[in-house]
């Protein structure tokens, strides 16, 4: 009861005219951050944090964090348009979202995946007022081999979903591995691949391979195919809106199933982008329109978005309890904290109850403003796909290349975009899968680096796999989805025998 | 697009804030916005910092242009050092470094020294503590030395953050006062690592201290000595009564280690006297500041504050103990 009293308390805090306005200010903000691809939401609020000294330290964490939100929101939209993941977690979102906006159907992938966003995180929100410090102590039983448990689950749910032939999906996702691999290995602090040039050191950027293999590939491919834009005869009024939220509760199974996910990875922190995967290729096995994903399914959007929402509201828990973040942008926000005098960690709930629970109360207040802002806005994003291609595509161009500069301010990684691009381009010709590569290349060295730990801790045995209940449960459920498909086949065949 | 960003609301800033408080002797002024280089992920202690003096200076507008905070970390710090290097002559770039300063050349054999650079001042040097778990026995530096002795090598684990850094400098060294081999751990960032062995992960970790004082607070962490030659100066009470201070020296508990991590700015090459000068007025100026002081003491720092001659015979005796101890501990790039 305590904690409902001091929520009331932070609402309190929240309403104050002065911070809702910093909330608006900032979700409008977020969602710009969240469309340049690139700029991504960590780089925002670093930019905008000494803007913030002057504020008292909850004016200051509701307006960082409501650009989070926008960040969040944000990055679905260009994902959705242009097949351009704004950000990390919104690559799983294009999937399902770009081709529906082929079809005309973009105004119901965004009010989807805006929704779904809405839903994560509010179940998030409602998970870390509840039960904050009990889902602490679960994080704190993450050791490395746990860690790597969860990447590999992660692999192992999203492998041999896809229709390609298995061989072309490993070989993809090998090319993923040996791109991560590049830059400073992180146990041995050696450089690998580098071959000298100062300009791999810091290994290939996942953004600039994903707004290259995506954005400009895409491009390419719509020039070839004779310079138009699919999706022209998008319904641009807000009863899109309405129409699709009737759909949407038909979908509550997914919604909850990638609620649970979210959070999950959000505390353990793998954050935002695993989950999203994860959550899209659980969906796609359990659901029953499964094979038509990737071919424009709604329930495709709802999943992703809905995971990466989640953990990204999820990941704020284990940064303020334990003072790790769960995410880039938390570990920007950690900072501030410290700026701010606030010693983020177990005694944060204890001493500072005005600063956590007003945070907590600008949470579900973010999110419902910002599901506000960016629904009115959805006939004006749907409407930009009537702009004619002649027009767009060199728009979207400079958008790529900025949004590549941006993320290191370098002019070496536009070129390395434009070879991503060229690369996306042959391996789609190909019918290589890019969803699998672009798997490698995020979680690959994360991937690498937990098993490297565990190993070490083990002095070399691979029964830290198996250790303790937790992380034989997680590698079991992988080691499930892996062979998920060959398991059904021999569960039919057992039966069809008995029948007979 | 970030630099923009960076420049347009660092303007904004200026404006808003709304003073020019620059005093007319100095000779010397940026006409540009300042890139300050950070060879370090962002969220990190040296992030952390420079940060911090970026709030400083915009909110008692402590120069007439905007400061830029960018993090360059590729490479450990390389890609940020390489960086400034190739910036010959450019007075309008700054860099806040730490031990990698020494360690990143020495361990990849990027081509890069801190002769490259022209030092400005050393800000701060970061402690380094011994830390276990609190729910284990060990009460003082010399049990929980004992207890490694006796256990067979190998099987204690120490986490640190990075690979050839610092925390794994400080490991070496240990082992050979001690006389038994830890398994170390190498993780991605200081604030892990803590967590890590309140998770039990790891038997101890050398964290600097505003990475694990929460954790202390808490009650979930004990220090047990400190890596320097006297004990930390701050008193005030964090757990059980006991302050910064109360924690022994590492030498007083049969550890003869002693290690400090640079917090210090340096300039790309060829910076004029004037042009150092200035910056030198300005770190003055931000030390006086409250702001700062209460950020030395959140992270229980040494306030050592050093420019010119002085600060480059540190740095010189500094780079060759780190040629010494990386050589001895097997560390260096092949190359070297």
């Amino acid at each position: 009861m305590e904690e409902l009293v001091n929520l009331f308390h932070g609402f309190a805090v929240a309403l104050q005219p002065y911070n809702i306005m910093l909330m608006v200010i900032g979700i409008v903000l977020g969602v710009i951050i969240g469309v340049l691809p690139g700029l991504g939401g960590a780089n925002g609020v670093a930019i905008l944090l000494p803007l913030t000294f002057s504020m008292s330290p909850t004016s200051a964490i509701i307006m960082l964090s409501c650009i989070y939100w926008g960040a969040l929101f944000g990055g679905a939209i260009t994902s959705i348009l242009f097949n351009i993941p704004g950000e990390p977690w919104s690559v799983a979102t294009t999937f399902d979202g770009y081709p529906m906006a082929q079809q005309g159907k973009a105004g119901e992938a965004l009010t989807a995946a805006f929704t779904s966003s809405f839903v994560g995180a509010l179940f998030a929100v409602v998970m870390i007022t509840l039960v904050a410090p009990l889902v602490a102590s679960f994080a704190l039983q993450f050791g490395p081999a746990e860690k790597f448990a969860v990447y590999f689950l992660a692999f192992c749910s999203f492998v041999g979903l896809s229709k390609e032939p298995p061989f072309k999906t490993i070989a993809a996702m090998m090319i993923g591995f040996a791109l991560a691999a590049v830059g400073l290995d992180s146990i041995t602090g050696q450089l690998r691949l580098t071959f000298g040039v100062t300009h791999l050191l810091n290994g290939f950027d996942f953004l600039i391979a994903v707004i290259g293999l995506f954005g400009i590939g895409e491009i390419l491919l719509t020039m070839e195919e004779g310079l138009a834009f699919r999706g022209g005869n998008a319904k641009i009024n807000l009863r899109v809106v309405l129409q699709t939220w009737k759909e949407l509760p038909a979908y509550w199974m997914t919604s909850l199933r990638s609620c649970f996910i979210g959070c999950w990875m959000g505390i353990t922190p793998a954050g935002a982008t695993p989950a999203s995967f994860m959550s899209y290729g659980i969906a796609k096995r359990v659901a029953k329109k499964g094979s038509n994903f990737g071919k424009g399914e709604i329930e495709g959007v709802v999943a992703p978005e809905t995971a990466a929402h989640a953990a990204g509201t999820a990941a704020l828990l284990p940064m303020l309890s334990l003072g790790v973040p769960g995410s880039p942008t938390a570990a920007v926000l950690l900072g501030g904290l410290l700026i701010w005098g606030l010693q983020p960690g177990p005694m944060l709930f204890v001493e500072q109850k005005e600063f956590v629970w007003g945070l907590i109360a600008s949470m579900y207040l973010g999110n419902i403003v910002g599901l506000l802002v960016v629904l009115t806005c959805v006939p004006i994003f749907a409407a930009i796909l009537r702009v004619p291609f002649s027009i767009i595509a060199p728009l979207i161009l400079v958008l790529c290349a900025i949004g590549a500069y941006s993320v290191h301010s370098s002019t070496f990684d536009v070129m390395l975009m434009l070879v991503f691009g060229v690369i996306g381009y042959l391996l789609k010709k190909c019918n290589y899968p890019l969803a699998p590569l672009v798997l490698a290349i995020v979680l690959g060295d994360k991937a690498e680096e937990a098993f490297r730990q565990s190993l070490l801790g083990s002095q070399g045995s691979f029964g830290v796999f198996l250790s303790n209940p937790l992380v034989s449960t997680i590698m079991i459920l992988g080691l499930i989805a892996l062979f998920w498909s060959v398991i059904q086949e021999g569960y039919s065949r057992l039966r069809s025998a008995a029948t007979a | 697009m970030r630099r923009s960003t960076h420049l347009a609301l660092g303007a904004i800033a200026a404006l808003c804030t709304g003073g020019v408080t620059v005093p007319a002797t100095a000779a010397w002024e940026p006409v540009r916005p300042v890139e300050f280089i950070v060879p370090a992920g962002t969220g990190g202690g040296a992030d952390q910092m420079a940060r911090t003096i970026q709030g400083i200076v915009t909110k008692h507008s402590l120069m007439k242009q905007p400061l830029v905070v960018i993090n360059k970390s590729g490479g450990a710090g390389g890609e940020g050092f390489l960086d400034v290097k190739g910036s010959g002559g450019n007075p309008h770039k700054i860099i806040i470094t730490l031990s990698n300063l020494f360690t990143t050349p020495l361990a990849t054999g990027i081509p890069f020294s801190w002769k490259d650079l022209t030092p400005v001042a050393m800000l701060a040097l970061d402690e380094f503590v011994l830390w276990v778990n609190a729910d284990k026995p060990y009460k003082t530096a010399k049990e929980y030395i004992d207890a490694v002795k006796a256990a067979p090598a190998g099987s204690i684990k120490m986490g640190g953050t990075g690979s050839k850094q610092e925390d794994q400098i400080i490991t070496v060294a240990v082992e050979k006062a001690v006389g038994t081999k830890f398994t170390y751990i190498p993780y991605k960032g200081g604030g892990e690592v803590a967590v890590q062995l309140v998770g039990n992960h790891v038997d101890s970790t050398v964290n600097n201290p505003i990475e694990a004082v929460a954790q202390w607070r808490g009650g979930k962490l004990r220090p047990l000595c400190v890596f320097d030659a006297k004990p930390m100066a701050y008193d005030e009470p964090i757990a059980d009564g006991k302050g910064w201070k109360d924690v022994p020296t590492c030498k007083s508990a049969g550890l003869d280690m002693e290690y400090l991590m640079l917090r210090g700015i340096f300039m790309a090459p060829r910076a004029t006297k004037d042009q150092v000068e200035y910056y030198v007025e300005l770190f003055k100026k931000i030390r006086a500041t409250p702001e700062w002081q209460d950020f030395m003491k959140s992270g229980a720092f040494n306030t050592t504050f050093l420019t010119g001659a002085e600060y480059a015979k540190w740095v010189e005796a500094e780079d060759k103990r780190h040629q010494t101890l990386m050589k001895e501990a097997g560390f260096l790039a092949p190359s070297n």
